[in-house]
């Protein structure tokens, strides 16, 4: 193994201002030639390319998610609104859920571990690099059928699509039915790369790097692929059924053929509670990364981090029915449900105690990732207490279909999942991309977002408990709402103003940002080990493991070798760039 | 007008009740779980909040290589579950009376006698129909009107309910295209109407007079936001009044018709 210390020696010309931030570098690895042509991303198998084809393109529809919701918000700014039509509420409203379940949150989850996987694991691609390729190109196609539709009829049942309203009769436009094409794609999308992240993690793991030294991002994109491949095939069957049921003359959610409307709930959510956990365990994996990075410490409890990721998992596989409790189901089963929904109260209250007790005693490095981290705990806690009253049964009956339940998803799944994925962003950028964030400009984003989320989504519990039910396009005055959707609507525009200053960042940065070096924040993990942006091959020599933090016990066996010591936990430079 | 400063803080922390026994049960579960959930949110975002302040980043400070502390771990996994415990006790003892109609007051109208519909222990309930169908919702009144409701000629109503006060109302729910949910807030939970099952739910109104505003819980349509559901609480002898009156108003209605269909029919113009 090489020991040089740093500056890294960079090929391209540098302003004075932008140094490289000082480091030790333990590997240097030959750099290929750099193909700018773009035949070369269509072709591409690289597990990093078609990881980054993958952010930037969840991005895009994270974006035009993004404003479908301005517009329902808009429509929602006050009462009797005229902007949209019920028509049009509905249209967005399906396509705003569907866009950012299937086309963002769970590829983008795709997109951080198709990047990640083989390099913190220590491997030179994905094990079906090819198949990874696929599921990129089925996800596109997946999004271009869908998206179609707005040229033509959009979808207007919801991204849950309950029928009788999604049959034939009371929608028989054909953005039903692209609607159930897009679920079959970005369905064998994920499944593939399931698949494939499931062979990846068992089979390709650096010399040492035994169950117990997996990285818990890697942990978590595991668990992640198995979710998947349980979740996928159920709903892929339910839409298959729906489709038939439409067109081919089946009867199985028809009741007036003996079908019934309940069995697709019950397919539907025993999908799409998993899906929840497919969107947020990932997020988990990536607040257990940088959470201890910052804090300078070890993570605390990583078996219980590990196991409780798995008994999650696990749980998630048996709470569907708490989405359908106003549902003809009788008492018993909604206390069965009510009860293995509390129970995974307890493995995620785990999750968050043990990131509480690293920072505690940390000598806490406050970069924009660890805003994103602590904002994300701080968010999460809320969701996680409302979906306690939720699984309360009869305060379900309540509190069901209304903008609580609005609230309480987009606390888990916007200040959750999308925090989450903004704190990996700004961790992950400079391995990536090769430069440095602005840390100034991250931070702004982070406390505009912040208060703009809070903003939109805490009115929305009340706007819920004054009894407005989701879904609805317009609402009379008089009822007590219209101030609370006003502060909403507001809030969701400060939002949105904070994601673009995080997208001005990332675009910016890729020229101006400061040159990043291999190892910016002293990471943990093997994708530090390596230089940024990794080369084809990601290493030319790969290290034996010896524990979960194999960059750690390198940097130390290199500092010994060179005599050369860095501050630890002081302020370091790039907290304040 | 876009602020409404008297009904700008309504149920900020607290679901709506006050109509009937079930709704008010319910807010008190909800508020048992909410002081709860108060103790557990103070808490665990305070800790948050401390060691990130607490523990940042200064040249004297070496970060402590904790690794875990197991009985810390199995303490706050028990608590955790402690808490989750005490919640499913309450809401297992509240649970009766949210779902068993109580007895009727002892003026109240009424009688009914159906197997498959919760009653009250006394038998005593008003059982009224609730039909949802795009974007409407149907209620029709008395006893057999999930069947034979024509033959029996029983009064019907829309949007509007009317009720007796101080009376078990036992509703009968159900649909006729697709699915849309019963909800008047202050009255109770909502009940799904599914096309192919009948759902049941109650209340007991106590406040003559009042009139409770809800409306569709789900996704129905392009008219979604405009199924609205109202319950009109009348006296026992007002709602008497009411019934005679608009199965009169019905009458009338049908005679109408009739006589327009036979000169239609007569004209050759049907």
């Amino acid at each position: 193994m090489s020991a040089i210390t740093a500056p890294e020696a960079e090929s391209r010309p540098v302003e004075t201002e932008l140094r490289p931030v000082p480091q030790v570098l333990a590997h240097e690895v030959a750099r290929p030639r750099q193909s700018k042509r773009w035949i070369d991303w269509v072709m591409t198998t690289d597990h990093k390319k078609i990881g980054i084809m993958y952010l930037v393109l969840t991005f895009v529809f994270f974006i035009l998610g993004g404003v479908e919701a301005l517009l329902m918000r808009l429509q929602l700014s006050q009462p009797n609104n005229t902007l949209l039509t019920g028509e049009r509420y509905n249209e967005l409203l399906t396509l705003h859920g569907t866009t950012m379940i299937f086309l963002f949150v769970v590829p983008v989850m795709a997109g951080f571990g198709n990047y990640f996987v083989p390099l913190m694991i220590g491997a030179r691609d994905m094990a079906f690099p090819r198949l990874n390729a696929l599921s990129f190109w089925l996800l596109l196609t997946g999004g271009i059928v869908f998206y179609s539709t707005l040229f033509f009829n959009p979808p207007e049942a919801g991204w849950w699509s309950y029928p009788p309203l999604s049959s034939i009769q009371f929608s028989p436009s054909g953005g039903q039915d692209a609607w159930i094409f897009l679920i079959h794609l970005t369905g064998i999308s994920s499944l593939l790369g399931a698949i494939n992240f499931y062979a990846t993690i068992v089979n390709m793991r650096a010399p040492g790097m035994s169950w117990g030294r997996i990285p818990l991002f890697i942990w978590a994109i595991l668990v992640y692929a198995i979710l998947l491949i349980i979740a996928l095939p159920v709903v892929g069957a339910a839409v298959t059924m729906l489709l038939t049921d439409r067109h081919f003359g089946t009867h199985f959610f028809d009741p007036t053929a003996h079908g019934s409307p309940v069995l697709w709930q019950h397919l539907f959510w025993f999908f799409g509670h998993p899906e929840v956990y497919i969107m947020i365990l990932p997020g988990f994996g990536i607040i257990s990364e940088v959470i201890p990075v910052f804090s300078r410490k070890p993570v605390f409890g990583y078996k219980a981090i590990a196991a409780s990721t798995a008994v999650i998992a696990f749980l998630a596989t048996l709470v569907w029915a708490h989405h359908m409790f106003a549902s003809p189901i009788p008492i018993v089963v909604l206390g069965f449900f009510m009860l293995s929904s509390f129970l995974i109260g307890i493995p995620t209250g785990v999750k968050i105690f043990n990131w509480i007790a690293t920072l505690w005693r940390g000598s806490i490095v406050l970069t924009s990732s660890l805003y994103f981290a602590v904002g994300f705990i701080a968010i999460f806690v809320v969701g996680g207490i409302t979906g306690i009253f939720l699984a309360v049964f009869p305060v379900d009956w309540q509190l069901n279909d209304t903008y609580f339940v609005v609230a309480h998803f987009h606390y888990v799944l916007m200040g959750g999942a999308v925090f989450s994925i903004f704190s990996g962003l700004y961790y992950w950028y400079p391995k990536i991309t090769g430069r440095l964030m602005s840390e100034s400009l991250g931070k702004a984003s982070f406390w505009v977002m912040f208060i703009g989320f809070n903003m939109t989504f805490f009115v929305q519990h009340a706007l819920g408990l004054s009894g407005m039910p989701r879904r609805i396009y317009t609402y009379q005055p008089g009822e007590g709402w219209t101030t609370y959707n006003l502060i909403s609507t507001i809030g969701a525009f400060i939002l949105a103003v904070g994601i673009g200053m995080t997208i001005i960042n990332l675009v910016g940065s890729l020229k101006r940002g400061r040159i990043a070096g291999p190892d910016p924040w002293k990471g943990n993990t093997l994708e530090w080990f390596t230089s940024s942006p990794p080369p084809e091959n990601n290493f030319d020599v790969i290290p034996r493991v010896r524990s979960v933090e194999p960059m750690r016990d390198i940097r130390r066996q290199v500092e010994r070798a060179t005599g050369v010591t860095q501050k630890t936990g002081g302020s370091e430079r790039f907290s304040r760039v | 007008m876009l602020v409404e400063p008297s009904a700008a803080l309504a149920n900020f922390f607290t679901p709506k009740s006050g109509g009937s026994p079930n709704a008010n049960e319910i807010d008190s579960l909800y508020k048992i779980v909410l002081y709860m959930a108060a103790v557990v949110f103070v808490f665990v975002e305070g800790a948050l909040l401390y060691s990130v302040i607490r523990f940042r980043a200064k040249k004297s400070r070496v970060a402590a290589q904790i690794h875990g502390n197991t009985p810390l771990e199995i303490g706050w996994t028990v608590a955790a579950a402690l808490i989750l415990v005490v919640i499913t006790v309450v809401t297992f003892v509240k649970l009766p009376s949210i779902i068993n109609p109580p007895n009727s007051g002892a003026n109240a109208t009424f009688l009914s006698a159906s197997v498959n519909e919760p009653t009250p222990p006394n038998g005593k309930k008003l059982t009224i129909c609730v039909q949802g169908r795009q974007f409407i919702w149907r209620y029709v009144y008395g006893n057999g009107c999930l069947n034979g409701a024509f033959a029996a000629k029983l009064p019907y109503s829309y949007t509007e309910m009317y009720v007796p006060a101080r009376t078990t109302v036992i509703l009968d729910i159900q649909s006729s295209d697709v699915i849309h949910s019963w909800w008047v807030p202050s009255l109770g939970g909502k009940v799904d109407a599914v096309p192919g099952y009948t759902t049941y739910t109650w209340f007991k109104a106590d406040k003559v007079g009042a009139l409770y505003h809800g409306q569709c819980a789900q996704l129905c349509g392009r008219q979604h936001a405009f199924m609205i559901a109202q319950v009109k609480v009348l006296s026992p002898s007002g709602y008497q009044q009411w019934l005679s009156s608009q199965s009169q108003a019905i009458n009338r209605a049908n005679q109408q018709v009739s006589q327009l269909r036979s000169i239609l029919s007569a004209s050759g113009n049907l």
